[in-house]
C-alpha cells in the first residue's frame, strides 16, 4: 500500500516536471521559430515568476494551512534588493547570467532573512490573525520601500530610508528613488532563467513536501494538537516552511524586478498578494501542478481579454466567481460525479457485454 | 489644545472605521468568512445615496433608506449566488469568491457611474461646534458617526442576545452542526446575517462619504481593509471589539501622522497592530478559544 | 481524482472563456474604432488609393483607481482623431490599452499588445510609473513616444525618442515657488503632498529646493499622505492650521484636493490654497460646491471656460461624447498630443506605410523645430531632451471660473 502511495506521489511529481519542461521546450522552439508575438514573448518571464510565487505560497497555504496575505511583501524585498545588487555588480561581474543569478540569490536571502525575523514573533498566531499580521507586514514593507533611496556617486554606495530625497554628489546615479521606484534597470531576466527558477522552486517545494518533515507539516495542518502530542515540533516546521516560502518569493521577485526597466513599491501591494492567493486556491490547495497551471492561465486570461476594452476586468471577475463555484461547490461536484458514474456505468455495461 | 483637535480628528475617522468594522465582524462572527466585498458594498451604498440626493433631489434621510434597501437586496443576492453554493467548503474558497465579487462590484460601478470622482454632499446639515475660540472644531459628522456607532453596537448586542433570530445567529456561530441539530435553519440564519451586514454597510457608506467626500468606484476598498484591520484589532467576531478597534485605529493613525511621521504612518499603524496581536493574540476583546483535543 | 477532474474542468472552462475573449476581441475593438472612423469612412472613397492609416497607440489606466485620468486622455485623443480623419488627407487609426497605472508587467503587456497591433507611434502612457517602464521599451524598439501627462524628469531622459506634452515635475515646483516669491513673498507656507506618488513627490522636491533658494518661509514641509491613508486628510490640514500657514501648497490631483478644501471649509480655515496642473478639474467634480474653491490659485495650462473657438468646440464635443463630463487638462493634453503628432507627421511626410523606426527618426527631427498651437499653450516647442517649453499660466478661481493671476 505504502509503495503504491509513494509511486503515486512520485508520478505526480514527475508529471509536474514533465509539464513544465515540455511547456518550456515548446515555447522556446516557437520563440526561435519566430512564431511568438511581442505580447506572448512578454508573458514568458512574468508567468515563470508567478508560477514560482504561487508554488511557494502553496507550500504555506496549501501544505501548512497558514493563510498569508503578505506574499507580495517578500516579492518586493527580493525585487528591490535584487535590482540594487545587480546595479552594484555591474562592473564587477561581467557575465549577465551570473549577475542575474547572484541578484536572485541575494534577493532570496534578503527575503528569507526578513521572513525569519518576522516569523519568530508572528508564527505564534494562527488562522485569520496570522493572515492580518502578514497583511500588515506587506503594507509596512510597501511603505518602507516607497521611501527608500539608493544610489552611487563618487564616494560609493549610499542608501537611506528617508522622507525627503537623499542627496548624491554631482554625477551620482540613483538606483532607487522613493515613490518613483527603481528606474533605469538593466533588463537581465531571461526566459531560461525563469524556467530554471520554476524547476528549482518545484524541486525545493516537492522535496520538502515529500520528506519526513513534509509529512509532519501536513500532520500539523490536519490536526495540530494531535501532531503536537506525538512529539512534532510544530513551531520549527512552520518556521521552516515560512522561511523557504519567503526565500523563493524573494528570488522570484528579483527576477521580476530585473525583467522591467522600472519597478515601484506600489506594485507589491495587497492586490498582488491576493492575486497570488487566487492562483493557489484555484489550482487546488496543496496541488503543486494545479498552482503551475492556474498561475499560467489566470495570468494570461486578463491579457487575452484585452479586446473587450472596458469590460475586461468585470468579465475577469465573473470568470473568477464562476470558476470558484464550479470547482468547489458541492452541488456542482455532485452533479459531475453523477455524470462520471453514468459514463463509467456505460463502460462497465459494455465490458460486461463483451465478457458474455 | 492641539492634541484635543487631533484626538477629535482621530475619533472622526476612527468612528467611520468602526461602523464598517461592525458589519465586517458580524458577518465574520457568524458566517466565519472574511467578506472582502464588504468595502465595495459600502461604495454602492454611497453611490445610491448620492444618486438619490443629487439626481432625484430627495432629502438625505430618503437617500439613506434607499441605500439601505438597495444594499440589503444586493447583499442577499450576492450571498445567494456566490457564497451559498460554497457553504461547507474551506473558508479560503469563499474568500476568493468574495474577492471576485469585490472586483465585480468595483468594475460594475465604474461602468455605471464612470470613474471620475463625485463629491458627496454630507447628510449632516449641522454647523460645526467651535470650542476654545475656534482652536478646536467638532463637526456634525463626527457626532453623527459616533452616535450611529454606539446605536448600532447596542442594537446588534441586544439583537443577538434577545431576539430569536439573534440567538440563532449566536448558536450558528458557536457550533454550526449542533445548531442544525437543534432545528435552526443554518442557511437562512447566515443569509439574514448577510442582509443585516449589508444594510449596515449602506449606513457606513453614507457616513464614510459624509466624512470623506470623494466618491469613486474604489472608495470602499482601502477603508474596507482598514476596517478589517480594526475588527481584528478589537477581536474579530466581538461587536464591542470592532467599535473599540476602529476608534483606536483612527486615533493611532492620526497621532502617528501628527507627532511621528506622515510618510511612515502606514508602517507605524500596522506595526502597532502587530505588537498588540502578539501581546493579545485574539485581539483586544476577542475570546481566546481553547482548542478541543 | 474528483479534485483533478474538477480542476481540469476549471482549466478547460477558463481556456474556453479566454478563447471567447480572444475571438470576440476584434468585434469589441472595432466598435469604438468604427465610431471614430465613421466620418473617415465617408471621406475615404474620395481619396482612393490613399496611403494606409497611421497607427497611434495609447496606454493608460482604463480600470482601477486612476482610471479617471486614463479615460480623460482617451476621450481627448478620440476627438482629435475624429477631427483629423474627417479632414481627409492623412488618416489615423487609434487604439488604447489598459495598463492599470502599473509600473512594470501590466504596462509592458499593454505596450506589447499595441506593438502586435502594428503601432507606429506611442501617444502615451498616461501615468509616470507606466511611462518609465514603457519608455525604455520604446527606446529599444525605436518607436516615437510623446506622453500627454507623465511628468517625471526621468521619463524624458530615458531616450532621445521620448517627448512630453506636460511640464516636468521639478520645473513645475520651481515655477510655483517663483510665483509665490512674486505674489506672496511674506506668506507662511505649508505643503501637503502624496508621498507615495511620483508626480506629487517630484513637484515637492523641485519646490522645496527652489523655495530655500528664494528664502520662502516654509513652515510645514512634511504633511504627507499615501495612497493607502488618503481617506483622512484632516490631520494634515490641522498641521498647517496650527503652524499658522496662510498659503497651503497642494501639489496633487483634484480628487484629493476636493477633500482638503471641504475639510478646511468645515473647520473654518481659509488660507490661500495653491495647486498645480493636477488640480485642474476640481470645478467640474460632480457635486462639488465651486464656492469652496473660491480664491484657489492653480497653475494649469488649460481652461475649459476659455472662449477661443478651439477650446469651445473641444469642450462641446467632449461633453457630447462623455455624458456631459467637462474635460480637464488630461483630456486637453491628449488632444494636443494627437495634433502635435499629426502636424509633425504631415511635415515629415510619413504615413501608415512607413516603418515605425523611420517614423521615429523623422519625428525626432521634426520635433526639434516643431512649434504647436494647441489647447494647452501657444507656440509650444521641445528641447533636445524631449521636454516641453510652454508658458506656465497661473490662474485664480474667481466666481467659479479661472481668471489669470493679476
Amino acid at each position: 500500500m505504502k509503495k503504491i502511495l509513494n509511486n503515486k506521489t512520485t508520478r505526480t511529481n514527475l508529471l509536474t516536471y514533465l509539464v513544465v519542461i515540455v511547456a518550456f521546450a515548446v515555447m522556446q522552439a516557437m520563440n526561435s521559430a519566430g512564431m511568438l508575438g511581442s505580447s506572448m514573448k512578454g508573458f514568458l518571464v512574468p508567468i515563470c515568476v508567478y508560477i514560482s510565487l504561487a508554488v511557494s505560497l502553496n507550500l504555506l497555504v496549501g501544505i501548512c494551512g497558514e493563510l498569508s496575505l503578505g506574499h507580495a511583501g517578500f516579492m518586493g524585498i527580493g525585487a528591490f534588493s535584487g535590482v540594487i545588487i545587480a546595479a552594484l555588480l555591474k562592473d564587477v561581474v561581467a557575465n549577465d547570467f551570473l549577475r542575474l543569478l547572484l541578484a536572485m540569490v541575494c534577493g532570496g536571502v534578503f527575503a528569507g532573512v526578513v521572513g525569519f525575523l518576522i516569523g519568530v514573533p508572528v508564527l505564534r498566531l494562527r488562522g485569520d490573525y496570522l493572515a492580518i499580521v502578514t497583511l500588515a507586514f506587506g503594507e509596512i514593507m510597501k511603505n518602507i520601500i516607497g521611501n527608500l533611496y539608493a544610489g552611487t556617486d563618487s564616494e560609493g554606495f549610499h542608501m537611506a530610508i528617508s522622507t525627503s530625497k537623499m542627496k548624491l554628489a554631482a554625477g551620482g546615479k540613483y538606483i532607487v528613488s522613493g515613490p518613483l521606484g527603481a528606474t533605469g534597470i538593466q533588463k537581465l531576466a531571461t526566459f531560461t532563467m525563469g524556467f530554471l527558477l520554476v524547476l528549482f522552486t518545484l524541486f525545493i517545494v516537492q522535496n520538502l513536501i515529500n520528506s519526513k518533515e513534509g509529512r509532519a507539516i501536513r500532520a500539523v495542518r490536519d490536526n495540530r494538537i494531535a501532531a503536537e502530542s506525538v512529539g512534532i515540533n510544530v513551531t520549527a516546521f512552520r518556521m521552516k516552511a515560512f522561511v523557504v516560502s519567503a526565500f523563493l518569493a524573494g528570488m522570484a521577485g528579483a527576477l521580476f524586478g530585473l525583467n522591467y526597466s522600472s519597478v515601484t513599491a506600489s506594485k507589491f501591494n495587497f492586490n498582488t498578494s491576493i492575486n497570488i492567493l487566487v492562483f493557489v486556491v484555484l489550482g487546488g490547495m496543496g496541488n503543486i501542478l494545479g498552482s503551475v497551471i492556474s498561475a499560467t492561465v489566470l495570468y494570461v486570461l486578463p491579457e487575452a481579454m484585452r479586446g473587450l476594452q472596458d469590460y475586461r476586468m468585470i468579465l475577469y471577475a465573473i470568470v473568477l466567481i464562476l470558476v470558484m463555484l464550479f470547482t468547489w461547490s458541492p452541488k456542482v461536484k455532485e452533479f459531475m460525479s453523477v455524470i462520471a458514474d453514468k459514463v463509467s456505468g456505460v463502460f462497465k455495461k459494455k465490458e460486461a457485454g463483451t465478457n458474455e | 489644545m492641539q492634541i484635543l483637535q487631533y484626538l477629535i480628528n482621530g475619533i472622526s475617522i476612527g468612528s467611520v472605521y468602526a461602523i464598517i468594522a461592525l458589519g465586517y465582524t458580524m458577518v465574520y462572527g457568524i458566517a466565519k468568512m472574511l467578506n472582502f466585498a464588504h468595502g465595495d458594498i459600502i461604495m454602492v451604498g454611497a453611490y445610491i445615496s448620492f444618486c438619490v440626493t443629487s439626481y432625484l433631489g430627495l432629502p438625505a434621510w430618503v437617500s439613506v433608506v434607499a441605500a439601505v434597501a438597495v444594499c440589503t437586496v444586493l447583499g442577499i443576492v450576492i450571498e445567494g449566488l456566490a457564497y451559498k453554493p460554497l457553504r461547507g467548503t474551506p473558508s479560503l474558497a469563499v474568500l476568493i469568491t468574495a474577492i471576485g465579487v469585490s472586483y465585480f462590484l468595483q468594475n460594475a460601478a465604474q461602468l455605471i457611474w464612470s470613474s471620475s470622482p463625485k463629491n458627496f454632499t454630507s447628510v449632516v446639515t449641522m454647523k460645526p461646534i467651535s470650542l476654545a475660540g475656534g482652536k478646536i472644531v467638532v463637526t456634525g459628522e463626527v457626532l453623527l458617526t459616533v452616535a450611529a456607532c454606539i446605536l448600532v453596537m447596542v442594537g446588534l448586542t441586544l439583537f443577538t442576545s434577545k431576539t430569536r433570530t439573534g440567538k440563532a445567529m449566536r448558536a450558528v456561530s458557536e457550533d454550526r452542526d449542533a445548531a442544525q441539530l437543534m432545528g435552526i435553519n443554518v442557511n437562512q440564519t447566515i443569509s439574514t446575517t448577510f442582509a443585516i451586514g449589508s444594510a449596515l454597510a449602506a449606513v457606513a457608506g453614507v457616513l464614510l462619504c459624509s466624512t470623506v467626500p470623494t466618491l469613486q468606484p474604489t472608495t470602499g476598498s482601502m477603508p474596507g481593509i482598514r476596517a478589517f484591520t480594526a475588527a481584528v484589532f478589537g477581536g474579530i467576531g466581538s461587536i464591542p471589539g470592532a467599535m473599540l478597534g476602529g476608534i483606536l485605529l483612527g486615533i493611532i493613525e492620526t497621532f502617528s501622522k501628527a507627532y511621528l511621521s506622515t510618510q511612515f504612518s502606514d508602517a507605524i499603524v500596522f506595526s502597532v497592530l502587530i505588537v498588540i496581536l502578539l501581546v493579545k493574540p485574539a485581539g483586544l476583546l476577542g475570546k481566546q478559544i481553547q482548542e478541543k483535543v | 481524482m474528483k479534485k483533478f477532474v474538477a480542476m481540469l474542468m476549471a482549466v478547460l472552462m477558463v481556456l474556453s472563456m479566454a478563447a471567447c475573449g480572444g475571438s470576440s476581441a476584434p468585434a469589441a475593438t472595432e466598435a469604438p474604432a468604427a465610431a471614430d472612423a465613421a466620418p473617415a469612412a465617408t471621406e475615404a472613397p474620395a481619396a482612393e488609393g490613399a496611403a494606409p492609416a497611421l497607427k497611434i497607440g495609447l496606454t493608460g489606466p482604463m480600470t482601477g483607481p486612476a482610471s479617471a485620468y486614463g479615460l480623460a486622455v482617451r476621450g481627448g485623443m478620440e476627438i482629435a482623431v475624429a477631427e483629423i480623419n474627417a479632414k481627409g488627407g492623412l488618416q489615423i487609426e487609434f487604439k488604447s490599452e489598459d495598463d492599470e497605472a502599473d509600473g512594470s508587467d501590466k504596462a509592458v503587456s499593454a505596450y506589447n499588445s499595441l506593438k502586435d497591433w502594428g503601432m507606429q507611434i506611442m501617444a502615451g502612457p498616461v501615468t509616470t510609473g507606466s511611462s518609465l517602464a514603457i519608455a525604455a521599451e520604446t527606446v529599444n524598439d525605436q518607436i516615437f513616444m510623446l506622453t500627454p501627462s507623465a511628468s517625471a524628469t526621468d521619463v524624458a531622459m530615458t531616450g532621445s525618442n521620448v517627448f512630453q506634452m506636460c511640464f516636468t515635475d521639478p520645473n513645475q515646483g520651481a515655477s510655483a515657488a517663483e510665483l509665490m516669491k512674486q505674489k506672496w513673498a511674506d506668506a507662511t507656507i505649508g505643503v501637503i503632498y502624496d508621498s507615495s506618488d511620483a508626480y506629487s513627490a517630484g513637484i515637492v522636491d523641485g519646490f522645496l529646493t527652489k523655495a530655500s533658494e528664494l528664502g520662502l518661509n516654509v513652515a510645514v514641509d512634511n504633511a504627507a499622505f499615501t495612497a493607502d491613508n488618503k481617506a483622512d486628510l484632516s490631520t494634515q490640514v490641522t498641521q498647517c492650521k496650527d503652524a499658522g500657514c496662510d498659503l497651503v501648497f497642494l501639489p496633487f490631483y483634484y480628487t484629493e484636493a476636493a477633500q482638503v478644501l471641504t475639510y478646511a471649509n468645515t473647520v473654518g480655515y481659509a488660507p490661500t490654497f495653491f495647486g498645480c496642473d493636477g488640480m485642474d478639474g476640481i470645478l467640474t467634480v460632480e457635486g462639488f460646491d465651486a464656492k469652496l474653491a473660491e480664491g484657489l490659485v492653480l497653475m494649469t495650462p488649460f481652461d475649459a471656460n476659455a472662449t477661443d473657438d478651439a477650446t469651445v468646440a473641444f469642450v462641446e464635443q467632449f461633453k457630447a461624447n462623455n455624458g456631459g463630463l467637462v474635460p480637464n487638462q488630461f483630456a486637453a493634453d491628449g488632444y494636443d498630443v494627437i495634433y502635435a503628432l499629426y502636424n509633425a507627421c504631415v511635415a515629415a511626410g510619413v504615413d501608415g506605410s512607413t516603418p515605425a523606426a523611420d517614423v521615429c527618426a523623422a519625428l525626432q527631427e521634426q520635433f526639434a523645430s516643431l512649434s504647436v498651437d494647441g489647447l494647452t499653450g501657444k507656440g509650444m516647442t521641445w528641447d533636445a531632451n524631449g521636454m516641453i517649453s510652454k508658458a506656465p499660466a497661473a490662474m485664480v478661481v474667481t466666481d467659479g471660473v479661472y481668471v489669470p493671476v493679476a
